[in-house]
């Protein structure tokens, strides 16, 4: 792509900042924008943000300077990203991204000289249930293989724009295959706002309260107690925002609900409102899924139609709200609550110090309830259906049913609801695994499971999970999945606090020396010692839980680690002695004896 | 009627605390040193180096960040704790370029001096080596991004006192990196001035004054002789210079 | 040369031999540690190459390939090693040529450099080839004790021997631990 040139880019910032009525809150919505027009964030544009908001111009760069999708340089007039997860992995990304790259002659992360395409890795895009996938523009393709490669290649050969390439190659399946009551019978728009207005606020929070819901991003506070927090909070505005930053690798269904059940998750957002006092919503879209964006707002436009957002809601003189939706931009930390608002209010996605929590202080310093996609979605079931037959379902401390986005080695990948105390045993029976060597719950940062522990049970008094559920028979190399994970927190770490920064880094290369086969035991107890630290340590749960995978497989699948290493040597470098003097090999010419280690 | 005095218990030793205080304040008030880089009582805590973390009813937490509470039962000087601080110490030490005896902050230097409290005879670690810049361009201070250890200090002080904005972070992750608000991204393009509390915050040797770097002689400086327990921070001993620096 | 005593290499790598200097200020207390100690291979012998010893004491980084084999030496022939001064400990001033690309650092020496004549960037096999970075010598073998100091004082170097010598657990004061 050309230089464009100043005036244009100031230009192209004004009409920007005005359309987003300059607000600096709105500063990652803007900079998506930049990007979505120039492929890039030029140096210009930053000036031109700083010099209209008011904002330290180190603000606005810093604040680009965070997302992983934004771009100071240009990007090829197509972006691609290939979808790294484990999974994905282990379905052949790897070949299939090298053969691309061979096919556009690209070089990893670097655009065609002729500007026309880049090709980079991406953190899960969640779809590992019709993965391999991508993102072209932002837009995802599932389901690669080489022959739809070459097509893409070819399309992109001859610049064709996005909009005349194949649909099917866009569709993206919900793969739901197993039903409860979140899933079950469609809810008739607007209906839980009804109930609740005839049953009251008190008496809605009172049913809330009574089937025990609690939040199913995965740490399970009790929703009516987080509700009645903020509520209870004196102040002069609340907010509700939805949490759909759906990052964590191996997990899908926020996506399958935005997709096919958003009318639902607006509505328990919709209630929320009411029952605390909120004007203002939003829903945090994670940037993976671009692709519903669209679908989204006109849901929302539908539903402002219909009278069940916006002034007067079902013709109620005092009840409005409305929901806007905030695009993320690639960046794993934002599914916490403590950085995604945050980065909602247009800043850096580094996770705040708590207390205060965002039920007193939250978005803009205002009480605030943060709640996951699927914990909306089932509020408004009960607010309809009333607490009782939710609480029927399920273990003790978890009432009714949890989505599982289940992939990897079985049959049937995609979407389970069951009831909670449901065990891995069943679970892996149901989606058709066999010889199964490990289970992974809850992403990277979960728990791995050994098969000596599938009688255990997915409730919170057991195995806790945010739904995500990547399983991994006895053909597969474990530690591939620990280096996986390892790579992952190194690239999503928000770099605040010194344990997370350096020790993930740290962990990452103590992998990949374990991996090439230098590895020790010394270098093992490092990576325990690394781990703990960690654990203890760090100022957030992305932190806190970047060791669980090694922490857990050192434990459980020790010969993993074993096996590899170097059972002579007590002490190995750190890094590969001869490599190290390759560069003094080329500059100087020699190849004699000497000149090798 | 006076309320009755409210205490926390810090390695087993009863301690006073004023309402609004955090458990690092309290320990402080007592003269109980509790490792730190990134905490200065006159900012809001940050909680960002980790070093002071403690351990408060069984639970890690940053003890600048963790409001007292009347009957904590606090964990401070452990041997545990103080093996992670050291961990953690290794970790800053390998993931900049520390050569101390290249350093004019050397001796006055509170990552030096933490890293002598907890006992670190070595990096232990595989050292990362970045490349990294110096900004000479100012007449009167010259920042080595070499030793920043993203306390943040310098973002807090010159956005929260100076009023100036002269520093924030970008990047993320291991890139993170401290960036100067300038399109140049140099520090001679800023109203960085002598006197700005921004100039005296900085634990390390990042940010540091020209043509005064071997005033007091290697030996004699603050960390030589005693440890940080007992002389404490030395940017708090700058603050007073403040006073002169300024018209 | 008794048999009993305890034999000692001494090297420097990538340092300025100031911590040997050091280690000579320990002055005429020299003398009685000489009656526990007998030199191997330390500059102060100019024996080349390293024998069975019981302690190897490391002075400097590890900057080139000779440096590694040295280096590789010492850990195969020494019961104990260690690690003294700045440059062992981090890489040291050496170290800050890390700074630069090996590249860009030959290029300012022997090619663009102020007063450089018959600019040539030297390729003899003798002279040892640059590792591109400059390593500190716990990145290459294990080392069993630190001694940080740019250079640790001959006291330091004393006591730690002394205590080291007697089986003790070695504990210096404050003051004998810097790293500048």
């Amino acid at each position: 792509m050309s230089t464009i040139d100043m005036t244009t880019i100031h230009t192209t910032v004004q009409e920007i900042t005005h359309s987003y009525a300059y607000q600096a809150t709105e500063l990652v919505q803007m900079l998506w924008q930049v990007q979505e027009k120039l492929s890039y964030i030029p140096t210009a544009a930053i000036d031109s943000f700083a010099e209209i908001l008011k904002l330290p111009r180190a603000y606005v760069a810093g604040v680009a300077g965070f997302y992983s999708f934004f771009h100071d340089s240009p990007r090829g007039q197509y972006d691609i990203y290939f979808s790294d997860n484990i999974i994905e992995h282990l379905q052949g990304k790897p070949q299939l991204m090298d053969y691309l790259l061979q096919k556009l002659k690209v070089e990893i992360g670097k655009p065609r000289a002729d500007g026309r395409v880049t090709i980079d890795n991406t953190a899960c895009i969640g779809m590992s249930d019709q993965g391999p996938a991508m993102l072209v523009n932002g837009y995802t393709v599932t389901q690669l293989t080489q022959a739809k490669l070459d097509k893409i290649a070819e399309l992109i050969e001859t610049q064709t724009p996005l909009s005349h390439w194949p649909t099917e190659f866009f569709q993206v399946q919900d793969n739901i295959q197993h039903k409860h009551i979140l899933l079950g019978e469609p809810l008739e728009e607007g209906l839980a706002i009804r109930v609740m207005l005839a049953r009251g606020t008190d008496a809605t929070l009172a049913e809330i309260e009574k089937s025990g819901l609690r939040g199913c991003g995965g740490a399970g506070f009790k929703t009516a107690t987080k509700w009645a927090f903020c509520r209870n909070t004196h102040a002069d505005e609340r907010y509700v925002v939805c949490n759909a930053d759906e990052g964590e690798p191996g997990t899908f269904k926020d996506r399958v609900l935005l997709q096919s059940y958003a009318d639902l998750v607006f509505e328990g957002m919709t209630v929320c409102a009411r029952i605390i006092g909120a004007h203002q919503g939003f829903l945090y879209l994670r940037g993976e899924y671009r692709y519903l964006l669209q679908p989204l707002e006109a849901v929302l436009a539908k539903r402002r139609e219909q009278g069940l957002l916006g002034e007067q809601i079902l013709g109620n003189p005092n009840f409005s709200f409305d929901i806007k939706i905030h695009l993320g931009a690639g960046a794993y930390v934002c599914g916490a609550e403590l950085a995604l608002i945050e980065s909602l209010e247009g800043k850096r996605g580094v996770p705040r110090n708590r207390p205060p929590f965002p039920v007193t202080q939250g978005y803009l310093n205002k009480p605030t309830v943060v709640n996951n996609v699927e914990t909306f979605a089932l509020a408004a079931r009960i607010a309809v259906y009333g607490g009782d037959g939710f609480a029927a379902l399920g273990t003790k401390q978890s009432k009714g049913t949890k989505l599982l986005s289940i992939s990897g080695d079985c049959l049937r990948p995609g979407i389970y609801e069951f009831p909670f105390g449901v065990s891995v045993r069943e679970v892996l029976e149901a989606c058709g695994a066999q010889d199964t060597q490990a289970v992974q719950i809850s992403g990277a940062a979960g728990t791995c499971l050994s098969a000596k522990e599938f009688d255990r049970k997915i409730a919170f008094e057991d195995v806790a999970t945010g739904g995500s559920v990547m399983i991994f028979n006895r053909q597969r190399d474990l530690l591939e999945v620990v280096r996986n994970f390892a790579h992952f927190f190194v690239h999503e770490s928000c770099g605040f606090c010194t344990p997370c920064r350096v020790g993930t880094s740290l962990l990452k290369n103590l992998v990949e020396k374990v991996y090439t086969g230098h590895g020790t035991a010394d270098d093992l107890k490092d990576m325990s010692h690394i781990s703990q630290i960690l654990k203890t340590a760090s100022h957030c749960g992305l932190g806190q839980t970047a060791s669980n995978h090694i922490a857990d497989t050192l434990k459980k699948f020790p010969e993993v680690y074993r096996k590899r290493l170097l059972v002579e040597a007590d002490f190995e470098p750190a890094f590969d002695l001869d490599s190290a003097l390759e560069e003094a090999r080329q500059i100087t010419g020699r190849r004699d004896e000497l000149a090798y280690l | 009627m006076q309320p009755e005095e409210q205490t926390i218990t810090l390695d087993g030793q009863k301690i006073p605390f004023q309402p609004g205080q955090t458990i690092m304040d309290a320990a402080l008030a007592a003269k109980i040193y509790i490792p730190h880089l990134c905490y200065h009582p006159e900012f809001k805590p940050h909680g960002s180096c980790r070093l002071c973390t403690v351990m408060v009813n069984g639970r890690y937490e940053s003890a600048c960040t963790m409001p007292a509470a009347a009957g904590q039962e606090i964990l401070n000087n452990t041997k545990e704790l103080n093996e992670n601080r050291r961990a953690l110490t290794q970790m800053l030490f390998v993931e900049g370029n520390h050569i101390c005896p290249g350093c004019p902050k050397t001796g006055n230097c509170q990552l030096q001096a933490v890293a002598y409290y907890v006992g670190m005879l070595s990096s232990h670690y595989q050292h990362f080596y970045p490349y990294r810049d110096l900004d000479p361009s100012h007449p009167d201070y010259v920042i080595d991004f070499n030793r920043c250890i993203l306390c943040e200090l310098c973002v807090r002080a010159s956005r929260d006192v100076d009023k100036k904005n002269i520093f924030a972070i970008s990047g993320r992750g291991i890139k993170a990196h401290l960036i100067i608000n300038s399109p140049s991204g140099k520090l001679e393009d800023t109203d960085f001035a002598v006197g700005d509390k921004a100039a005296f915050v900085c634990p390390v040797g990042a940010i540091l004054r020209k043509r005064t770097r071997y005033t007091t002689p290697i030996g004699e400086r603050l960390y030589d002789q005693q440890s940080i327990r007992i002389v404490g921070d030395s940017q708090q001993l700058h603050a007073g210079a403040t006073k002169y620096g300024r018209k | 040369m008794a048999a009993n005593k305890i034999r000692v290499a001494t090297t420097s790598l990538a340092g300025c031999f100031g911590c040997h200097m050091s280690f000579l200020d320990i002055d005429e207390r020299l003398l009685e540690l000489l009656e526990h100690i007998e030199f191997d291979r330390t500059p102060l012998t100019d024996i080349k190459h390293c024998g069975p010893c019981d302690i190897g004491l490391i002075e400097g980084g590890v900057c080139n390939a000779e440096n590694v084999h040295v280096l590789k030496e010492f850990r195969k022939n020494c019961k104990i090693l260690i690690a003294m001064g700045a440059c062992a400990f981090n890489g040291g001033v050496p170290a800050l040529r890390n700074h630069y690309s090996l590249k860009e650092c030959l290029e300012e020496s022997y090619l663009n450099g102020v007063g450089v004549v018959n600019p040539l960037i030297p390729n003899d096999p003798e002279i040892p080839l640059l590792l591109n970075k400059v390593h500190p010598i716990h990145e290459i073998v294990k080392i069993d004790y630190f001694l940080p100091g740019c250079p640790p004082s001959g006291d330091a170097i004393w006591t730690f021997l002394n205590e080291l010598l007697a089986g003790q657990e070695i504990s210096l004061p404050y003051q004998a631990i810097h790293y500048d």
